[in-house]
């Protein structure tokens, strides 16, 4: 199984951590893994902002590289969801149709398609707070919605039960989106800080030592937030705790 | 699948000993100091409205900012409940979803019906094209009648058409008998959102309201007090008033009938006091048969209030013995929004607000900071066929979260719509030049490896150039109430060039 993997820009240049850790990971699992050099971006942020226009090269780029792998893999539910659901901008060839059919996020890949059920080498001996990046949630359906009627479910806590030691704490608004939202996290940071100090605080008066996420956006924003309250709160992806980080 | 049951993640049991619904499993809220109301966006003509500005102002006054986020929150959690205790819940919302399409794209032919058989029963059904219609339509009835007060009920259709300023300079007293409605007109406000108009303001901004025009004491903002001297000030008001204006929730096209839902019963007082009722209903209003209004009338106030039903759910079938019921079918943009292949379904909205309930931008903006007729999630849908200029911040207002979408009675796709309108008004040069260059700026970078490798080669370009598209150009943007991270040593790409061998090419 030839798998491409996708280490999103803001992973690349800031969390380089989740991007090996992803690698290492599905390398455990004897899969072939490569990463195209020549990648950079899915799009999202000018499609985000309603630029179609100025997306087009940069999704046609994004298939270039990928185009031929049995799958593409990401760390991150929001980069995903764009490719798969929203890259409409650059003309849907089949090329580009296989690429968005066969993009996979981390949790999903490791949950629908290899079916994952130990990860003896992981252990994380903390009260850990999961968050759903709101476009892995309602838009690849990670988890089941609090809004719907319907029977609970949660991949990724799926997966991390199966991590020795990790212990969950739950908040009080687990669906409610932390305000990064892209480039909303800009043109409306009144809006985006409060909402991610409410998260952050909901994440701390839990009683988590760890927010746990699929999603490096997400994080870099609450982090922020955190970092702002002078919270102790810590911030990890699911990958480094999957591929055994210990903290 | 039936029976399930949300994890307990997501769920608040009722609290034991207190009624499920309703007032009775509100979460008492006591806000802790006076503070001044922080009031909405500022209106500058044809100018985009800046949504953000106002949002800052209303998150400038923290006790409004906290009561508005747990009021509104606390609906959204009894909303939960409701859907919880219903088996059903997801196949009435399909159903709803179906029989609204269908309505609205036979909608000629059930207004036809609708007309037909509302003049039978004895209604006057008029036609209006637009706001200037439908108010001339009303001023030209309340003056055949010789009316001098008008006593009307909650209705958004009627802040569309600037009614109440439209009657006001025609010399005709307009009484709103909702009483946050009627908070509203005492403020000189507009609602704040389409079923708890007044949910902006503490008891302590009431208080001052009725001091000021109705002359209650400033110090005592108990509830029952407010309440009353509201209501014996206004009842006498009602009593003589000449004519009542309601709104409708829905038109039953075959019974020639329409149906309001109030919890008040004020509706029932505009309709039923005055010998002249006239009901301002927009034409989306319509629906076939009156086996279909159930589904509805299940949905409607479990998703706005997280009650089961509505206290009053008023059919009007013709005019009282000795009495007249006129009938305005408005459409004021609405056939034009039908032609937009895009947003059309947006005419599906019964107007039940549990989409600004749910939005965490909403909850902590106020509905004002729209400086629009429909706030929150649906107004950024619906605003900007209005106008199109005036509005084209407003979808920005977002972080297109999805749950809007989850929590429409009536399936409308919100956040897909509010996606939908950035790229029309990207497409249409409705997006300040500034953001527009910057994504052209990012768009290029992102699209040409050689270049992104070197914008972000280093530690020190990685920042300057990395937020750059991220964050617009402004480091301290993001800077301004979070910490901006640290870039490591090396990026990912580094790191795999140097540890593993047999990666493709360099980029070219």
């Amino acid at each position: 199984m030839r798998i491409g993997l996708f280490v999103p820009c803001y992973i690349d240049a800031f969390h380089p951590e989740v991007g090996i850790a992803t690698l290492q990971l599905l390398e455990r699992f004897g899969l072939d893994v490569e990463y195209p050099r020549n990648q950079t971006c899915c799009g999202q942020p000018m499609t985000n902002t309603g630029c179609h226009a100025e997306s087009a090269a940069t999704e046609a780029l994004f298939v270039r590289n990928f185009t031929g792998y049995d799958y593409v893999v990401a760390p991150s539910g929001s980069c995903v969801h764009h490719v798969r659901c929203d890259m409409d901008a650059v003309e849907q060839t089949d090329d580009v149709r296989q690429v968005r059919a066969r993009t996979y996020e981390l949790v999903e890949f490791l949950h629908d398609i290899l079916k994952v059920d130990a990860f003896p080498w992981a252990e994380f001996p903390h009260r850990v707070s999961l968050h759903n990046n709101c476009n892995a949630l309602r838009g690849l359906n990670h988890a089941s919605m609090s809004e719907l009627r319907e029977p609970a479910f949660s991949k990724p806590a799926d997966l991390l039960a199966r991590v020795r030691g990790l212990e969950f704490v739950h908040i009080q608004r687990p669906d409610e989106c932390c305000g990064f939202g892209g480039t909303f996290s800009v043109f409306e940071k009144g809006v985006s800080e409060k909402m991610g100090y409410d998260k952050v605080r909901d994440h701390s008066n839990a009683g988590a030592a760890y927010v746990v996420s699929a999603d490096s956006s997400c994080m870099m924003h609450q982090q922020g937030c955190a970092q702002r309250l002078d919270m102790p709160l810590k911030f990890i992806h699911i990958a480094q705790i999957l591929n055994g980080a210990r903290a | 699948m039936s029976g399930a049951q949300g994890s307990d993640l997501n769920r608040n049991p009722p609290r034991s000993g207190r009624l499920d619904h309703a007032e009775g499993a509100s979460v008492p809220l006591h806000s802790r100091v006076r503070e001044a109301q922080p009031r909405g966006a500022v209106i500058n003509g044809d100018q985009p409205i800046n949504q953000a500005e106002a949002a800052e102002r209303f998150m400038a006054a923290p006790e409004h900012e906290r009561m508005h986020d747990a009021r509104l929150w606390d609906l959204r959690q009894k909303r939960d409940r409701q859907m919880h205790g219903i088996t059903e819940w997801e196949d009435l919302r399909r159903l709803a979803s179906e029989i609204k399409e269908h309505a609205l794209t036979h909608l000629d032919h059930y207004l036809e019906q609708f007309e037909t058989n509302a003049r039978a029963n004895g209604i006057h059904v008029h036609w209006a094209q637009d706001a200037d219609e439908h108010n001339a339509i009303i001023l030209s009835l309340l003056r055949d009648h010789g009316v001098k007060r008008l006593i009307k009920s909650k209705s958004m259709l009627t802040e569309e058409c600037g009614f109440r300023d439209f009657m006001a300079e025609s010399g005709v007293e307009v009484v709103e008998t909702d009483l946050g409605e009627r908070i509203q007109q005492l403020d000189d406000e507009a609602p704040s959102h389409v079923v708890v108009p007044a949910v902006h303001k503490l008891r302590s901004d009431v208080a001052d309201v009725f001091a000021r025009t109705l002359g209650t004491d400033p110090n005592d903002d108990d509830v029952h007090y407010l309440t009353e001297q509201q209501r014996e000030k206004t009842r006498p008001l009602i009593l003589d008033a000449q004519a009542g204006l309601t709104g409708a929730n829905f038109v039953v096209a075959e019974t020639g009938t329409f149906v309001v839902c109030t919890n008040e019963g004020n509706a029932d007082l505009s309709a039923n006091t005055p010998p002249l009722q006239i009901a301002s209903i927009g034409i989306e209003k319509v629906i076939p048969r009156l086996e279909d209004l159930p589904v509805f009338v299940r949905l409607l106030s479990r998703s706005a209030l997280g009650s089961p039903i509505t206290q009053y759910t008023s059919h009007f079938r013709g005019p009282r013995r000795g009495g007249e019921l006129h009938v305005v079918l408005v459409d004021n943009g609405r056939s034009e929004r039908l032609g937009m292949e895009q947003f059309w379904t947006s005419l599906k909205c019964i107007r039940c607000g549990a989409c600004m309930n749910t939005c965490p931008v909403f909850r902590r903006s106020g509905g004002l900071s729209y400086g629009a007729t429909y706030a929150g999630p649906i107004g950024l849908i619906i605003d900007p066929t209005f106008n199109r200029h005036r509005y084209s911040s407003l979808p920005f207002s977002s972080t297109l979260n999805g749950s809007c979408t989850n929590v429409c009675p009536v399936k409308i796709n919100i956040h897909e719509q509010i996606a939908g309108w950035r790229r029309v008004l990207a497409e249409t040069h409705e997006l300040p030049l500034m953001k527009k260059a910057m994504m052209r700026e990012a768009g290029h970078l992102l699209s040409h490896p050689a270049l992104y490798r070197a914008a972000i080669a280093t530690a020190d370009s990685a920042l300057k150039h990395l937020p750059r598209f991220m964050v617009y150009n402004r480091l301290n943007t993001w800077g301004h109430g979070r910490e901006v991270p640290a870039p490591p040593r090396e990026t990912f790409h580094q790191w795999y060039a140097a540890n593993r061998a047999s990666g493709q090419g360099e980029p070219s």
